[in-house]
């Protein structure tokens, strides 16, 4: 075994080492998907962060280091499940992304508009106004736009599926192109439905 | 009592703080690995790894971003790699007529149970109990990094190092 090998080995070790001691605060892997290179992160409670492949993933993880904890470590075995359901989702098996989520980098209003958006259902789009409306504050449509740009989890709580009230698909955080590909993903019909 | 616990050195959660701690790992690992190696037989060599990069996580938070990481990971290293030797020596049933090192008297055990109850100190001790014992540093340096005197982090030190042994004698 060359020290590559040896070091990976130690690696995987370690970082088992660390969850089972309870000090891997921030477990991410980065995976391959149909939208680019995604980069995964979750804490002991559930996914924190889903970032694109046109996010810096370096500056991600020094923002999760400085917002949650710098015990920030590589561990794929806590993202197995994770990975799992993004995959399925993504490659049209499966209507949602059904797994823990830490909104521990949102809070109040921003919160509330990310907590609500598995409301609109696969396949469905609502529109900034309606979200407003949906979380009592029909004035802030402003909001809504933003909390949905800030989204950190994004694909497993659908932002994708909020749009401009004129029918146009407004910002997305994965760039537009990612989520003119999700909404064509979910307006195909479900083949196993 | 010291009655400056707080606000000697906050660090705002302003994204300029530490490292992700896989940066460290990457960048520290094989380094580590040759210190464990020139130290220690290859079958132990493994668990000096481990326990260096563990000890180094748990403290992680609270370290001072300007820590020279590459220093004090040695010192870590190497105290881990006298642990693990020791433990192994211990583990032999042959009698030799080598009694066990003496522990000094200002140096707590680095045994799994006294982290959990560093974890449980006040913050100035906890930083000053970690720079200086696990860390290595002199007060001198110790005082740099949390803030305040040398007097006061000695003290902070004997104050942490008294709660510590009054829970590890119970």
């Amino acid at each position: 075994m060359n020290d590559r090998e040896l070091l990976n080995r130690l690696h995987d070790r370690f970082t088992a080492d660390a969850a089972a001691a309870g000090l891997l605060d921030v477990a991410y892997r980065v995976i391959d998907s149909p939208l680019g290179r995604l980069l995964v992160a979750a804490t002991q409670d559930g996914v924190v962060r889903v970032a694109f492949a046109l996010e810096d993933h370096d500056a991600v993880l020094a923002d999760l280091a400085a917002r949650v904890s710098p015990r920030v470590l590589e561990a794929p075995a806590r993202l197995d499940a994770v990975t799992r359901a993004l995959t399925d989702y993504l490659d049209g098996r499966s209507r949602q992304v059904d797994v823990p989520v830490d909104l521990r980098l949102l809070r109040g209003y921003r919160r509330e508009v990310v907590g609500a958006l598995p409301t609109i259902g696969y396949g469905r789009t609502a529109t900034y106004a309606e979200m407003a409306a949906a979380t009592g504050r029909p004035g802030a449509v402003r909001a809504v736009g933003s909390a949905c740009a800030n989204n950190p989890v994004p694909l497993v709580l659908p932002c994708h599926r909020v749009v401009r009230s004129d029918g146009s698909e407004g910002g997305y955080r994965g760039g537009p192109e990612a989520k003119r590909q999700l909404l064509a993903l979910e307006a195909t019909p479900f083949a196993t439905a | 009592m010291p009655s400056s616990e707080h606000g000697a050195r906050g660090r705002p959660h302003d994204g300029a703080g530490l490292p992700p701690f896989e940066l460290v790992v990457r960048e520290h690992g094989p380094r580590v690995l040759a210190i464990c190696r020139s130290r220690l037989d290859a079958a132990d060599v493994d668990d000096a790894w481990s326990e260096t990069f563990l000890a180094a996580l748990s403290a992680w938070p609270d370290l001072p971003p300007d820590l020279d990481v590459a220093a004090w990971l040695a010192t870590v290293a190497r105290r881990k790699c006298t642990d693990v030797h020791r433990a192994r020596t211990r583990r032999r049933t042959d009698p030799v007529a080598e009694l066990p090192e003496v522990v000094t008297e200002d140096e707590p055990d680095e045994g799994e149970g006294v982290w959990r109850h560093v974890a449980g100190l006040p913050t100035k001790q906890r930083q000053v109990i970690t720079y200086r014992y696990l860390g290595g540093l002199s007060h001198a340096r110790v005082a740099q990094l949390v803030g305040g005197t040398e007097a006061a982090a000695r003290r902070a030190a004997s104050d942490g190092l008294k709660a510590l042994r009054e829970k590890e004698i119970r």
